[in-house]
């Protein structure tokens, strides 16, 4: 995994200051040492003509996956990790937004969300309590993928963790005045959102790429309407349809040993038994692609910056054109030195950061490209955006190129550090039903990349046919952006790009 | 005193326990420090877990450096650093990093401005020739168009974090109210509009000559290195830097609100926020524990006593945060709520001001310390997992020499923490919570909402 480019050839060296210093350090202590250091250095000044040449990479020594199962058959992925007396344990569900029912946009989220507002025989307090009491955090999420709990516990307490994470997961009880608490929260995050011009983009921007009935064109909590809507009934219902072994696996990493974990685990999920009605969860349909540019600017009166995204629909997790897409989103918006931040921040000072990225799910997902802009550079901001968009779908110079595929590749080790690291890490393998040798395989994949990302450009970004969001100080900016003629512009309010 | 995960837990002994043998490991972080003569003092400590390693630099300046009319200064200064400098071409600081499989940022606080290098073990000498080169030759390069480049990000910069954020505005406004004018922490390290458009390349200049000098600086590397090596690369590459002047410490005002100092400012937000705001004692002070344990106990979880009953019960809060904001001068505690759609701030307040009474009356239950201790404790060994970033050892490394004490003060902190009892955080609410000397900020809808 070494880099062609950058492991430049070794010059001469001056190698005093490496061989003798600690050998002084050692013959006379710290104090000469410091006396010597200061003298000797003011003469043997270290040549700085050329950086440093980089030794060979770190072998990073992948963590061991055990795999094993419970006997209700649900995986259990084990990593040992001793570094500290904790453990994690995942239990990742295939129940994600995508799994929402039409009508009801929001009941994974919520469903996910109210796991832990009763179970068994515990309350919402009771749980918390418990939890904190342990030393434990214990969190439910749902994306649009999958939902997952996660307990992180000092390892000492794992049984008791173990048994309240059980219970969430298994046993929940949707107390309704509990959902009503949700409901109301919820209903104020979503009120709340419309203050935040960020927020309004992000909403804005995948309603009009992806349309009001497609499931990514709402956000994962749902909307108003589908939020009022939610009963205990369509909780409970959507809990019985996906939080079932069959869709399940177990993660497990930490200070423990697998052949001690194991039947612990069976202990509190071993019970867990299918349902015959179960069914896989449908697949999201792939969304429509745009066809032609156009504009959307939203009014956000006297905003000091105006929000900017552009994009379309981009490409599903298990595109064959995965190493391709992030060799070349790291290239054009995914690191700081990429293009559209050099440009816009670097080059022009128009932002505090610009930035692209494929967002990949199990169906295509948005791929958008986002600045927030000082709004009398607003028109100007989105001319340097089509003008890197558009040279993006150029060759793209060989140094530039080892730059993207380094990063990416050296980078890698520094993922696995941390117990947290490491189960996100298994959550991906999981959601996306990655090969065994994921890992083993990706630095070789990154730097294979080569020719594959031109064609990879010249297909998945088309800036002709992007969407345009743009939200800020129509009375400033409205002008500036008909005249760059990037196509139909529309004017909207909030309300009407998110409903009343 | 070495902290062990066992002792603490006492409370749950009675509790099934697990299969395993306990794990049972201190808190030990040991490192080798030493100073150049130049006065760069450099902490070295190796954990191989990963390869990867940590290169951490503070400088000990930081917005309450600056003078009335440069706010904003050390900030932008803190940008400037990335752009280059005498043997590192513009733009080449970050390219070089990237290209290694590194990354980088930086922060600037009140107090200190940081630095770090997160990289894969191999690439540490790029990292330190790096750092070394901004350290000495910042200069070599700087021009008047780099000053004005950074110029225009940091106003966007501020731009996206106050103007252009619902309630960003109120930070300001709560650091103008609880410190007195002139007060180092009374401007916001940010700076305003018009201190940044005045900033000069000359201001650049004199700000690096005094306060960007190796005497002025503490330099931890952590991670996957080999000690007596990682060593002489310092000294070869930070060896030649020239020590500076002497640095002259910050001098404050004495900063004590003796009267209720209220303000309401308007936004563009549909919901009103209420921040109440106290003065606390300077970080790692006597009291500052306790009153880390009341802002958990008030705030963090389901059970604590103001999420309890504003969020959870009565739902008249969408959000309640309880937090101390803990600097080398003196700490600030808030407490901070959004009334739901229909509910008044002077609702929030009557039930903060109840709640505050309660704990000023009794002290917490048993229970509660103890949930509260042990979130504490259970988040430090967490925190022992990572060498980078802003939140990794090797940063936290800084921190506790930066305050003082030895580089490896994780135990004795949170034992700080473990030895707090009931009886202090009702002290500590009683002496540094009081209802009639604080800051009351309210930030309203605008009126054509």
């Amino acid at each position: 995994m070494n880099s062609e480019k950058h492991t430049k050839t070794n010059r001469p060296r001056r190698t005093r200051s490496f061989l003798l210093f600690p050998v002084l350090g050692v013959l006379c202590g710290c104090f000469v040492l410091v006396l010597l250091a200061g003298f000797l250095e003011a003469q043997v000044r270290p040549d700085r003509s050329e950086p440093p040449a980089l030794a060979p990479p770190p072998q990073l020594k992948l963590p061991a996956v055990e795999k094993r199962a419970l006997r209700n058959g649900v995986p259990v992925w084990i990593i040992e990790a001793h570094e500290v007396p904790i453990v994690q344990v995942s239990l990742v569900v295939r129940a994600g937004a995508g799994t929402d029912p039409p009508d009801r946009f929001g009941a994974a989220s919520l469903a996910a969300a109210m796991l832990d507002e009763g179970a068994g025989a515990r309350s919402a307090l009771q749980i918390a309590d418990t939890v904190e009491f342990l030393g434990a955090t214990l969190t439910t999420t749902s994306g649009f993928d999958a939902a997952a709990i996660r307990l992180n516990v000092p390892v000492q307490q794992l049984d008791e963790g173990l048994a309240i994470m059980a219970d969430i997961a298994l046993r929940p009880t949707f107390p309704a005045a509990d959902l009503d608490r949700l409901r109301q929260e919820r209903l104020t995050a979503l009120l709340q959102a419309r203050d935040d011009p960020a927020s309004i983009a992000a909403v804005a921007f995948s309603r009009i790429v992806f349309g009001r009935t497609h499931r990514y064109g709402t956000g994962t909590i749902g909307t108003e309407a589908t939020v009022k809507a939610m009963s205990v009934e369509d909780l409970r219902a959507f809990h019985a349809s996906y939080y079932q072994p069959l869709n399940a696996t177990l993660l497990v990493v930490g200070d423990i040993t697998a052949d001690a974990v194991v039947p612990q685990i069976e202990q509190h999920f071993g019970a867990w038994s299918p349902t015959a009605a179960f069914k896989e969860p449908a697949a999201v349909p792939v969304a429509r692609q745009l066809t032609g540019r156009e504009v959307y600017i939203i009014d956000k009166p006297d905003a000091e910056q105006s929000q900017i995204r552009i994009g379309w629909v981009g490409v599903p997790r298990a595109t064959p054109d995965y190493f391709p897409l992030l060799v070349l989103n790291t290239v054009l918006g995914g690191s700081f030195t990429s293009r559209l931040n050099q440009n816009l921040r670097e080059k022009h000072g128009y932002t505090y950061g610009a930035s692209s990225f494929f967002d990949m799910r199990l169906s295509a997902g948005p791929f958008v490209a986002a600045a927030g802009v000082q709004t009398d550079k607003t028109a100007e901001a989105l001319g340097e955006f089509f003008a890197e968009l558009n040279a993006i779908r150029m060759p793209i110079a060989a140094d530039e190129l080892a730059k993207a595929k380094n990063f990416i590749a050296l980078g890698f080790p520094a993922e696995f550090e941390t117990i947290t690291d490491l189960a996100r890490r298994l959550e991906e393998l999981v959601v996306y039903r990655l090969p065994d040798d994921y890992f083993e395989q990706y630095v070789p994949n990154v730097l294979a990349v080569t020719a594959a990302v031109r064609q990879a450009a010249e297909r998945y970004i088309q800036p002709s046919r992007f969407a345009v969001v743009v939200v800020g100080d129509r009375k400033t900016i409205e002008p500036g952006i008909r005249a760059l003629n990037l196509g139909p512009v529309q004017v909207m309010t909030v309300d009407q790009v998110l409903g009343p | 005193m070495r902290l062990r995960i066992a002792p603490l837990l006492i409370a749950v002994c009675s509790l099934p326990v697990s299969g395993q043998a306990p794990a049972v490991r201190p808190l030990e972080v040991p490192y080798e420090q030493f100073t150049l003569a130049n006065g760069l003092t450099v902490i070295l400590h190796r954990d191989a877990s990963v390869p990867v390693a940590a290169v951490n630099v503070w400088y000990h300046v930081g917005s309450a450096n600056e003078r009335p009319g440069r706010t904003g200064l050390a900030h932008l200064f803190e940008h400037l650093m990335f752009e280059g400098s005498g043997h590192v071409a513009e733009g080449a600081f970050d390219t070089l990093l990237e290209a290694a499989g590194a990354s980088s940022n930086g922060s600037t606080d009140n107090d200190r401005t940081n630095y770090f290098i997160d990289l894969p073990a191999n690439a540490l000498e790029l990292a330190l020739f790096l750092e070394s080169d901004r350290m000495g030759y910042l200069l070599d390069t700087m021009t008047p168009q780099r000053v004005d480049g950074q110029r225009e990000v940091v106003k966007n910069e501020r731009r996206q974090n106050l103007e252009n954020r619902p309630y960003g505005m109120a930070s300001i406004e709560l650091d103008r109210l609880l410190w007195p004018p002139g007060h180092p922490y009374s401007w916001p390290t940010i700076g305003s509009m018009e201190d940044l458009t005045a900033a000069s390349h000359e201001d650049v200049i004199a700000f690096f000559k005094t306060d960007y000098t190796p005497n002025n600086a503490s330099l931890v590397i952590a991670g996957d290195i080999d000690i007596p090596r990682t060593r002489a690369l310092v000294e070869k590459w930070f060896g030649e830097i020239p020590r500076g002047p002497v640095v002259q410490p910050v001098m404050a005002p004495p900063a004590v609100l003796t009267e209720v100092k209220q303000r309401t400012i308007a936004d563009q937000v549909r919901l009103p926020r209420l921040y109440l705001g106290w003065l606390t004692p300077r970080a790692y002070a006597p009291g500052t524990a306790a009153l880390d344990v009341a802002a958990a106990m008030l705030t963090n979880g389901k059970n604590s006593r103001l999420y309890n009953r504003l969020v959870y019960e009565t739902q008249m809060a969408q959000d309640v945060t309880a937090v101390q904001r803990s600097g080398a001068l003196g700490s600030s505690f808030l407490i901070v709520a959004t009334a739901r759609p229909g509910r008044t701030v002077a609702e929030l307040q009557q039930a903060i001001d109840e709640e505050i009474q309660r704990l000023r009356r009794e002290p917490p239950q048993a229970r509660e310390m103890q949930r509260v201790i042990n979130q504490i404790q259970a988040s430090f060994y967490r925190a022992m997992e990572r060498v980078g970033g802003f939140g990794g050892k090797a940063n936290q490394m800084n921190a506790y020499y930066f305050a003082g004490a030895g580089p490896d003060f994780f135990a004795e902190d949170l034992a700080r923490y473990t030895s707090v009892t009931a009886a202090d955080v009702q002290a500590a609410v009683l002496r540094w919570l009081p209802p009639d000397r604080r800051v009351e900020l309210i930030v309203e809808p605008e009126k054509a909402q």
